[in-house]
């Protein structure tokens, strides 16, 4: 993932931008973060971070002519947050803790600016911040002249005017006024302050500027040209500001003081020797990209002052401040029990994922992270620009894989049990019985064969019954888990013998009964053509023998995450669903499903974070859920969901027990499964005996050690296979005290350990644990 | 076949350890515990004829867990 790409995809997170009102905001206040804290009381801490961005907070506070409302996101939802009201409060509780210091410079220039308007004492502020010495001078009686003449005192009381002024002077600033700048020479020319100063400001407001001529060159219309963005005149030490460059502009106090700081930071980078052009940021106010699901706000109207002239108390400022949401994107997040859990989002994360696969020495503090997203696209599908998680981590695991630095225990227990599934124990092909080719062949897939192995006899006698041409079987894993795990090269191997197979099966249509199946064969096997069961059964109807207790049933239906864009499945299942007689109820739409827990092999890398997310899931609708994937089935039934799969409605298991009651068969369960399954299809359709498994010795787990081996991912086959070679070669140890037996072996990657003790009926476990380390005494 | 039932877990305590094939207990000795590449000298029971080396759960889900957890995020 090279940085350019990091970057590209960080841009498509727009998580980051800024919000309307702070877009909007000549100088970009943080009013999001303002109403946050007053919300909460913070008066203080509202207060510091308004006075950070704006130079007089007293008279802004009072007079701005605020254009953040009219873009904030709140006015579809109830009304615009009455952002001036609200400030006017702040600064009227908190302009007292006012306190500023300017920096100092060993060599302060030395700045003059012509006119004593916001334009001219905000650069006269923000040049003065800078430590430099700064000269104001202004032809009127008084400073912000025309602030008298505008405002009432009820609106803007003559008393904060006289503070700012108080507050500009003490940071050194010297304001004189009945100094009428002329042009040319002269105690008060513009050649002179040009002489006597390192740059000149002229802030002079509307109106023309003849006498200035030819110092500083004119527009056609007698006004002084000022480049808009620099605010640059023709004379290199003058720069032009205040409202005197444009023509029929409406007068605004933020904009006059935007155009003040904009100047000021033309003179403080001309002072410098630097660039006035590179990197500019403060172009003034501007649209914002941030998307914002207004619709799921509750409306709520604005906070009516009890006494309009006064303006709003501190706690009607709180209860407005409480309305604003505040605007945040995050529908990924909202969506996502990943994202929540590690408290981020995409543009953090992928910042994250890149600095993790770019470490050289140190702990890669992400790969848990990267291997904890499900890559089950719900991110892309709720993101305004379609930024998929799921491909970033993807992309990571790979090259984690590549590189070496892929923890193996993450996904090395999924691995070993997709290398069950492909094995000679579970996997096999055929045509049809008495059929020398297939015009389809069946693929269950690793897990319905696991989970429900008896569905799958019956789907394929009834396929058999109903289709013509013939229909094959191919027992396998579509290799899935190494796609997932970002195991390229075992993945190409897995396709390989996949297309292998196919080919000498002469090429037949397949049909999946899983929705990942579906999804990766039929994006890696290229020319196969495949489809899913469902429109299949639907096309053809259920068996006549499919039961019909379902009837009268209401379900909650959960379509997995794999197939949320497979429409015709969506209607295909539902329709079956409806003709078993069971009635079915959305949880979400079929394109916003989650996952459920199984997909990317989250439940392996992290359990916690995949059984939040069933768990969440779970909790949608109290309903039974039905499902048609056998892994969300039975991790469903895991997490205590009762669930169905829709063949379990079809084909309820014999003895009469209730279908959404079955039990998750745990690991070992289906290994065992897949096992027999082929036994017996080989034995009963095609009269191939094979050897049964070979019982080495009897081996008896109570429930509770079974359960805590499937948390520890411990098998059955494992634990046998430690008791059965401290049986044969007496290497054990024993507890004299319990007189039980302590032994161990290393299966695989892991050494398994295993307390046991030998009773008559068998080796009964008490407790089964491992470690990956390997240990041997020191000779 | 009724369900069998385990009786109340107890931890072994490594003094009553025998290894059961020598018939003598354990007693502390040099392990050296590998995984990664990477090798450390630790003191485990073992026992002093065969070599056998007891590992405890406690130490397998515990400080081994996080040993091995840091070396593959190394």
């Amino acid at each position: 993932m090279d940085s350019d790409r990091v970057r590209k995809l960080e841009a498509r997170c727009i998580e980051e931008q800024p919000p309307a009102c702070v877009a909007t905001c000549p100088l970009h206040v943080d009013m999001r973060a303002i109403l946050e804290k007053v919300k909460k009381g913070d008066f203080s801490g509202a207060f510091a971070l308004y006075a950070r961005m704006v130079p007089f907070p007293g008279i802004v506070g009072h007079i701005c002519d605020h254009p953040c409302e009219a873009t904030c996101r709140r006015q579809e939802a109830g009304g615009a947050i009455r952002i001036a009201a609200v400030e006017r409060a702040l600064v009227e509780e908190s302009y007292a803790t006012l306190r500023r210091t300017a920096q100092r410079l060993s060599k302060p220039k030395r700045v003059a600016i012509v006119g004593a308007g916001l334009a001219g004492l905000t650069a006269a502020f923000d040049l003065a911040m800078k430590g430099h010495r700064i000269t104001v001078l202004e032809a009127d009686a008084h400073p912000l002249e025309r602030l008298h003449h505008d405002y009432d005192e009820a609106v803007l009381p003559r008393s904060v005017i006289a503070a700012e002024l108080g507050a500009l002077q003490t940071l050194g600033v010297e304001i004189r006024v009945r100094s009428r700048i002329a042009g040319g020479g002269g105690p008060l020319g513009l050649d002179t302050l040009i002489d006597d100063f390192d740059a000149v400001l002229l802030a002079l407001g509307p109106g023309v500027a003849r006498n200035f001529a030819p110092t500083v060159r004119l527009t056609d219309n007698g006004r002084i040209d000022i480049d808009p963005n620099s605010r640059a005149t023709s004379h290199p030490k003058v720069f032009g500001g205040g409202f005197h460059g444009a023509l029929g502009e409406v007068y605004s106090p933020i904009g006059s003081i935007h155009d003040g700081r904009r100047a000021a930071a033309s003179i403080d980078r001309f002072l410098q020797g630097a660039s006035l052009t590179a990197k500019r940021d403060d172009d003034g106010g501007e649209a914002s990209c941030l998307y914002v699901n207004t619709a799921a706000q509750q409306a709520v109207s604005p906070v009516e002052p009890v006494d309009a002239a006064a303006g709003y108390t501190l706690e009607e400022a709180k209860a407005e401040a409480a309305r604003c949401f505040p605007c945040h994107c995050q529908e990924c997040v909202k969506a996502c029990v990943f994202l929540a859990h590690y408290k981020t989002y995409p543009k953090r994360a992928v910042r994250e994922i890149h600095n993790n696969l770019s470490i050289i020495m140190g702990n890669r503090k992400a790969n848990r992270m990267i291997d904890s997203c499900s890559l089950c696209g719900l991110c892309e599908t709720v993101c305004p620009t379609d930024l998929a998680m799921g491909d970033v981590c993807l992309e990571a695991r790979r090259e984690m894989v590549d590189s070496g630095h892929m923890p193996a225990s993450h996904h090395d227990f999924a691995l070993r049990d997709m290398e069950d599934s492909r094995s000679a124990r579970a996997a096999f092909a055929r045509h049809e019985p008495g059929h020398a080719r297939s015009a389809r062949v069946f693929f269950p897939g690793c897990q319905l064969t696991a989970s429900a192995p008896g569905h799958v006899e019956r789907v394929y006698a009834h396929l058999r019954d109903r289709l013509e041409g013939g229909v094959g079987l191919m027992v396998d894993c579509c290799g899935a888990p190494a796609h997932w795990s970002g195991r390229t090269a075992l993945h190409t191997e897995v396709v390989d013998h996949l297309r292998q197979t196919w080919e000498e099966m002469g090429e037949p249509e397949i049909v999946t009964a899983c929705a990942t199946c579906l999804t990766m064969l039929r994006k890696h096997l290229g020319e196969a053509p495949v489809r899913s069961l469902w429109p299949l059964l639907a096309e053809i109807g259920w068996p006549e023998d499919a039961d019909a207790r379902a009837a009268g049933r209401t379900l909650a239906i959960h379509d997995p995450c794999t197939g949320r864009h497979e429409r015709e499945v969506h209607v295909a299942v539902r329709d079956l669903a409806a003709r078993l007689g069971a009635s079915v109820r959305e949880i979400s739409s079929a394109e916003l499903t989650t996952c459920c827990g199984f997909g990317g092999l989250v439940s392996f890398a992290n359990p916690e974070v995949a059984n939040a997310t069933i768990d969440a899931r779970a909790a949608e609708r109290p309903e039974d859920y039905l499902t048609y994937c056998a892994m969300c089935r039975d991790n469903f039934a895991r997490r205590g969901k009762r669930s169905a799969h829709l063949l379990d409605l079809a084909f309820p298991p014999e003895d009469g027990s209730d279908p959404a009651a079955r039990p998750d068969p745990g690991f070992s369960g289906r290994r065992d499964n897949r096992a027999r399954l082929k036994i017996r299809l080989l034995r009963n359709l095609w009269g191939e005996d094979m050897n049964d498994p070979e019982l080495v010795w009897t081996v008896r787990i109570p429930d509770e050690v079974r359960a805590d081996m499937e948390r520890k991912l411990i098998l059955v086959d494992e634990v046998t296979a430690v008791i059965a070679d401290a049986e044969t070669t007496g290497r054990k140890l024993k507890d004299r005290k319990t007189g039980l037996f302590i032994a161990t072996l290393r299966t695989g990657p892991v050494t398994t350990w295993v307390e046991y003790e030998n009773t008559e009926t068998g080796a009964l476990v008490h407790k089964a644990y491992g470690h990956r380390m390997n240990v041997e005494a020191k000779s | 076949m009724s369900a069998p039932v385990p009786p109340k877990d107890e931890v072994p305590d490594t003094d009553d350890l025998i290894c059961a094939r020598c018939d003598v207990p354990l007693t502390m000795g040099k392990v050296l515990a590998s995984y990664m590449g990477q090798t450390f000298p630790v003191e485990l029971p073992v026992c002093p004829s065969c070599g056998f080396v007891y590992v405890s759960e406690e130490l397998a889900a515990g400080r081994m867990l996080k040993v091995e957890q840091a070396l593959e995020d190394k």
